[in-house]
């Protein structure tokens, strides 16, 4: 009888997570058939966007290398396909869920935030675990990680202890009781696995950024896009965009509006196009509550047609009607979804002139989706207009139509047409 | 005629004037991009013209008419790096196969006539000549003829024509090939020829090509007209 008994306790503590090898079993979702869980995994490392960082150009996806280009040098993505050595192959979940929320490695190493940490912290255990099961899952890659090229200081990782203390505050979700399921579901996925606030704040010189700027905006160090504010409706803040418009725009990568362009097209084509619509549309309903924050906007200098000398005006508009008007009308309203209007669209008219310019220089093709599956696109122009004329026709399209965009001079136009397009 | 027999209709009227000039107003759904693969391919328009014809720029070839394959395979390169080119890097980015394929059939289907000489004949033409249409065995280079075909117009499905593009453009196109910034598919065959040539010999072809009248029209050859004597990565 007591043996009996003894027999069948040490079964169920076979059967108990605790007794499993670290390595594989210690899941929380224990009740799931491995093969669920790695499904889940797939599709949270869509939403979290690994395969674009944890991949080089032409490279095999989520072996690494890819150079990320900083004001303090170079950093090199490291592998993470399950290769003993050269990727996690020896890591556990466990250590998988110390990384991501306390940004330190497993052999205690401080990771450098271009890996997102600071948002990753509010992934949940199980989502994180989720990820680890299908990174495990994929083929090991014998890729040997690059060594970084960061400038002195910056290649000091002690530094990072300080950083962290500035910019850094370890965290897990916390769902907000008043808000319905949807918006909480919106919140976790932009906050934490999205890191949205990574490229949409701005980030200061020692690379870090303040809590209570979040959302609110900035430019991209050395890639030279403007990551609109989400939180102030003259940029990308989205308090009057029907839900409809943002879902389309993110997984579709084109509205009614306006298209994904710059890094939002990289994402939308790495990531947000695979989401559920349920997702989508839990951040849609999650971003349009960010509070509205335009003190920045509203002190800005005098803005819109009045700040404009006549001649420029016409030299514009000249150019407006030959180049632009067959696609985005004379009246601004564009074709939309194909040609995105232009008239109170606020890619064009917010503070930072950067993105105008660079679309007028460069065109561009939004991603191919499944919603866009034969992209419109628009051609470069810095190949058959001068700065001047640049100028004159992105000054145009920010000041009229009652667009409260102000102007760009020549030498704007030319400081832009040397930004890295394509690593 | 009683007043209500005018007025009734007379308002009737009016009411549908009103109705008419009330149509358009600022709420009224914008209009409709084209639904043509012409228009979709208006991306390209400014470097290549909106039917791949060209332009007086002599970096920005013209695509008109080139095999669907070949376009294919150099839309794929540019998408994937093995070409080095960053604004063409850039549109590509995003794009699938198959929506590379309908932009690459388009642009083949635009046929060309009449072009004129892009270059002007000089001194070294005989040379020239004889590079093209004989090649130099003993150095391992077949005639450029051998491939791209006895009018140098090209045969589907991937080998495009040598006539009809400026001469700096295929200065610039053999050099990448030297250099490495533009690859083909393995076994990359043009690598191989554009290392064995000389620096003078590839500007003399170049110039000789740009300076000959490209046949009207200029079509590519049927594909297996000949049999090419390299065995290369990009062709099927």
């Amino acid at each position: 009888m007591l043996a009996t008994i003894a027999a069948v306790g040490a079964a169920c503590a076979l059967l108990s997570p605790a007794a499993w090898p670290q390595g594989q079993g210690h899941f929380l979702g224990k009740d799931q058939p491995l093969d669920e869980v790695i499904a889940r995994g797939r599709y949270l490392a869509f939403i979290g966007d690994c395969v674009a960082c944890h991949t080089k150009h032409g490279g095999v996806p989520f072996t690494g290398g890819l150079p990320m280009l900083t004001p303090f040098g170079t950093l090199y993505s490291p592998n993470i396909t399950p290769a003993d050595d050269a990727g996690i192959g020896k890591w556990t979940a466990d250590e998988f869920y110390q990384m991501l929320h306390t940004g330190r490695s497993r052999d205690g190493t401080l990771l450098y935030p271009a890996m997102p940490f600071p948002a990753y912290t509010k992934v949940t255990r199980e989502d994180s675990d989720a990820i680890f099961a299908y990174l495990s899952s994929l083929k090991p890659v014998d890729q040997r990680n690059r060594e970084n090229e960061l400038r002195f200081p910056y290649n000091n990782r002690s530094l990072l202890m300080g950083w962290r203390l500035l910019y850094f505050t370890e965290g897990t979700f916390e769902p907000d009781h008043a808000q319905s399921a949807q918006w909480n579901r919106g919140a976790y996925l932009v906050q934490g696995l999205g890191h949205c606030s990574t490229c949409h704040t701005a980030i200061n010189a020692l690379g870090g950024s303040s809590d209570d700027k979040a959302f609110a905006g900035g430019l991209i160090p050395m890639q030279n896009w403007y990551a609109p504010s989400l939180t102030a409706n003259q940029e990308a803040g989205l308090g009057d965009w029907p839900i409809a418009d943002i879902t389309a725009l993110l997984k579709s990568g084109t509205s009614m509006r306006g298209a994904v362009y710059g890094p939002m097209a990289a994402v939308t084509h790495n990531s947000l196009q695979y989401l559920s619509d349920a997702d989508v549309q839990a951040m849609a309903v999650y971003l349009k509550t960010l509070p509205e924050r335009n003190e920045r906007i509203d002190a800005s200098a005098a803005r819109g047609a009045t700040t404009v000398a006549a001649s420029v005006l016409a030299s514009g508009h000249a150019i407006y009607e030959r180049d632009c008007a067959s696609c985005h009308g004379s009246d601004g309203r564009g074709k939309p979804p194909a040609y995105p209007p232009l008239a109170a669209n606020q890619s064009i008219e917010m503070e930072s002139s950067v993105n105008a310019t660079r679309m007028v220089l460069n065109g561009g093709y939004p991603p191919q989706t499944a919603g866009n599956p034969r992209p419109y696109g628009m051609p470069p122009f810095a190949q058959i207009l001068s700065d001047a004329d640049i100028a004159a026709v992105v000054t145009y399209i920010r000041v009229s139509w009652g667009n409260h965009g102000s102007p760009i001079s020549p030498k704007d136009a030319n400081s832009l047409r040397s930004a890295p397009l394509f690593d | 005629m009683r007043s209500n027999e005018i007025m009734k209709p007379l308002a009737i009227l009016t009411l549908a004037l009103v109705s008419c000039i009330c149509v358009e107003d600022a709420s009224a759904a914008p209009p409709v991009a084209p639904d043509t693969i012409q228009a979709r391919a208006q991306g390209c328009s400014t470097c290549h013209g909106s039917y791949g014809q060209g332009s007086t720029d002599e970096y920005f070839p013209r695509i008109a008419g080139k095999p669907q394959g070949y376009i294919f395979n150099q839309l794929q390169n540019f998408r994937d790096g093995r070409r080095s080119y960053p604004p063409m890097n850039y549109l590509l980015a995003y794009m699938h196969d198959d929506y590379m394929a309908e932009l690459a059939s388009f642009f083949a289907s635009q046929k060309l006539t009449n072009q004129a000489p892009i270059g002007k004949a000089s001194k070294l033409d005989a040379d020239a000549e004889r590079l093209v249409k004989e090649g130099v065995s003993a150095r391992g280079i077949p005639p450029c003829t051998s491939c791209h075909g006895p009018t140098l117009t090209g045969i589907e499905p991937g080998i495009p024509a040598l006539v009809g593009l400026h001469e700096r453009y295929i200065t610039a196109q053999i050099e990448a090939w030297r250099v490495g910034t533009r690859r083909a598919k393995s076994p990359d065959c043009m690598h191989d020829i554009a290392t064995r040539l000389k620096e003078d010999e590839i500007k003399s072809i170049a110039a000789w090509l740009a300076s000959q009248q490209p046949p009207s029209p200029a079509t590519p050859a049927a594909a297996g007209k000949w049999r090419t004597p390299l065995t290369c990565g990009s062709q099927p």
